[in-house]
């Protein structure tokens, strides 16, 4: 019972914690935004450098898509439908969710090894020393361009799933690329692209708030580093999953009731 | 001046400062020994607002840091620099910007307005340059031996000219020549920004070259504090231990 107390206790400090440094990031980043050329480095880290994972991701996960499809729909004479299929699921589910899995294996870990690193060898107190505040210097940067990163990495995601699709329907099973393409139009609506690009802006908020309060909340030198960098990792994956649930849920309800009382 | 009252400070149930008071007279160098573990370096943390005391207060010419707003807190000990036991380098800038990071963060003491680009350099290489470290400013920290970082970490510090300074463990971990060099740095760093310091060590010989007064971390608390010379007489068993160890006395060569 005791030692269940003390696990209650401590979760509910961390929760604290991780609110206080959402909390005082949101503040630094409208009260005094941190500079330009913070905010370019981590646009570059997270944005370019995660272009060729994203790419690849997104391109296979068309490919499989598409494969699989055709042959489940062609049984059932519904090859037509491909198309359709293969752009709903990377644009409402797959391209936010894969993207968010990609980009939290790449940056996400590497932010939580490198805040990690700097909490073990003092350098966060160096920064407190000099009258700087670690959550504007460190966590704003990383939070606005992850932000702003995610969801165009996810839009890119989808274009490479469905041009990825579209190799594979119109090139290997031969179907006409009108056929592919045609439908997306009349069945793809604005709001699946919402509902994608939404869920991409908090996948984005979760793991770089997850990596970086994993980071600066390190102890225990290297050991220490490997440990907060899996978890960091882990706990991000756990909460896009359990957040592409809910915001599924949600925004479908909300669509319904939008589109039953309009 | 700096005024610690009846400092605790606990971690996952350990007591570590037990009502610790200490007071440090504007303008003195204070060396805190003590065997290692004791929570040194804690107290320096608590000194500088990184970390909050669990019961007690720290004042700094009057006023109690302890109990500051974070905001608030930054402004209190802008003019406070430590220099870490690893010198904390930040590992993804060379020595130049890590020399440069406050004058770029906070601009001129007075206005708050920045200093330009040709200013910052002639200031770090002055700063580089007091320290013996002309022309590594180009060089990553991973480039440097360990003096040569607790070097830079120095001129990182006396870059913006901070009033109070506080050390960690400043020789720990250095050949002696080194060390000695260290402590030199510290000595004329201090007689030229008449700054108030406190170091905390546990290597005798450079707590006698460098200390106006001596103090003894023991049990959580401030043992005695008092000059070199009366410090060293007094009957502890630790002092004494520290008395019998050492090989010479730095002091006469400062004096």
């Amino acid at each position: 019972m005791g030692t269940l107390t003390q696990i209650a206790f401590r979760l509910f400090g961390s929760v604290g914690e991780y609110v206080q440094l959402i909390s005082e990031t949101f503040t630094s980043v409208f009260k005094k935004p941190p500079s330009w050329s913070l905010i370019r480095e981590q646009l570059y880290s997270i944005g370019v450098l995660s272009l060729g994972v994203v790419a690849i991701t997104g391109f296979t996960t068309g490919f499989v898509l598409a494969a699989q499809s055709f042959y489940q729909l062609q049984e059932k004479g519904l090859a037509a439908v491909t198309g359709i299929l293969v752009a709903k699921a990377m644009i409402t589910e797959l391209g936010p969710v894969l993207t968010a899995l990609m980009v939290t294996g790449r940056v996400g870990s590497a932010m939580c090894a490198e805040l990690g690193t700097m909490k073990v060898t003092e350098q966060i107190d160096a920064l407190r020393s000099m009258s700087v505040n670690p959550n504007s210097y460190l966590v704003a940067p990383r939070f606005l361009a992850g932000t702003v990163m995610m969801p165009l990495l996810t839009i890119f995601s989808m274009i490479m799933g469905i041009f990825g699709g579209y190799l594979i329907s119109v090139h290997y099973f031969g179907m006409s690329p009108n056929s592919y393409f045609d439908p997306m139009p009349i069945h793809i609506t604005l709001f699946d692209l919402f509902t994608g690009v939404f869920k991409s802006f908090i996948f984005g908020i979760i793991l770089v708030t997850i990596c970086c309060y994993k980071g600066m909340k390190t102890s225990g030198g290297a050991a220490g580093v490997g440990k907060a960098t899996t978890n960091s990792v882990v706990i991000s994956y756990v909460l896009i999953l359990i957040w592409d649930f809910l915001l599924t849920i949600a925004l479908n309800t909300i669509h319904q009731e939008l589109t039953i009382r309009g | 001046m700096i005024e610690v009252v009846d400092l605790w400070k606990s971690y996952n149930g350990n007591q570590v400062l037990k009502g610790l008071n200490l007071t440090v007279n504007t303008g003195e160098t204070v060396v805190i020994l003590g065997r290692s573990g004791v929570g040194k370096s804690v107290l320096l943390k608590q000194l500088i607002g990184i970390e909050k005391p669990d019961q007690g207060y720290v004042a700094i010419d009057g006023v109690n840091i302890s109990e500051l707003k974070k905001r608030e807190l930054f402004k209190a000990v802008k003019n406070t620099g430590m220099l870490f036991q690893g010198a904390a380098l930040f590992d993804s800038m060379n020595i130049e910007d890590n020399t440069a990071f406050y004058l770029r963060q906070h601009g001129r003491p007075e206005t708050g307005e920045a200093y330009s680009e040709e200013e910052i350099q002639e200031m770090v290489r002055t700063s580089l340059a007091k320290v013996g470290l002309e022309g590594i400013e180009k060089k990553m920290p991973s480039d440097l031996s360990g003096g040569m970082k607790k070097r830079a970490g120095l001129a990182r510090l006396i870059v913006y000219r901070p009033s109070i300074l506080l050390y960690d463990e400043p020789t720990t971990g250095l050949d002696p020549i080194t060390a000695q060099q260290i402590n030199e740095l510290i000595v004329q760093i201090q007689s030229e920004l008449k700054s108030t310091s406190i170091v905390v060590t546990h290597d005798v010989h450079s707590a006698l070259f460098i200390g106006d007064r001596l103090a003894l971390h023991k049990d959580g608390k401030i043992a005695y504090v008092a000059e070199p010379e009366e410090f060293l007489n007094i009957d502890d068993p630790i002092i004494s231990f520290l008395k019998e160890n050492l090989t010479h006395h730095p002091r006469a060569k400062k004096e």
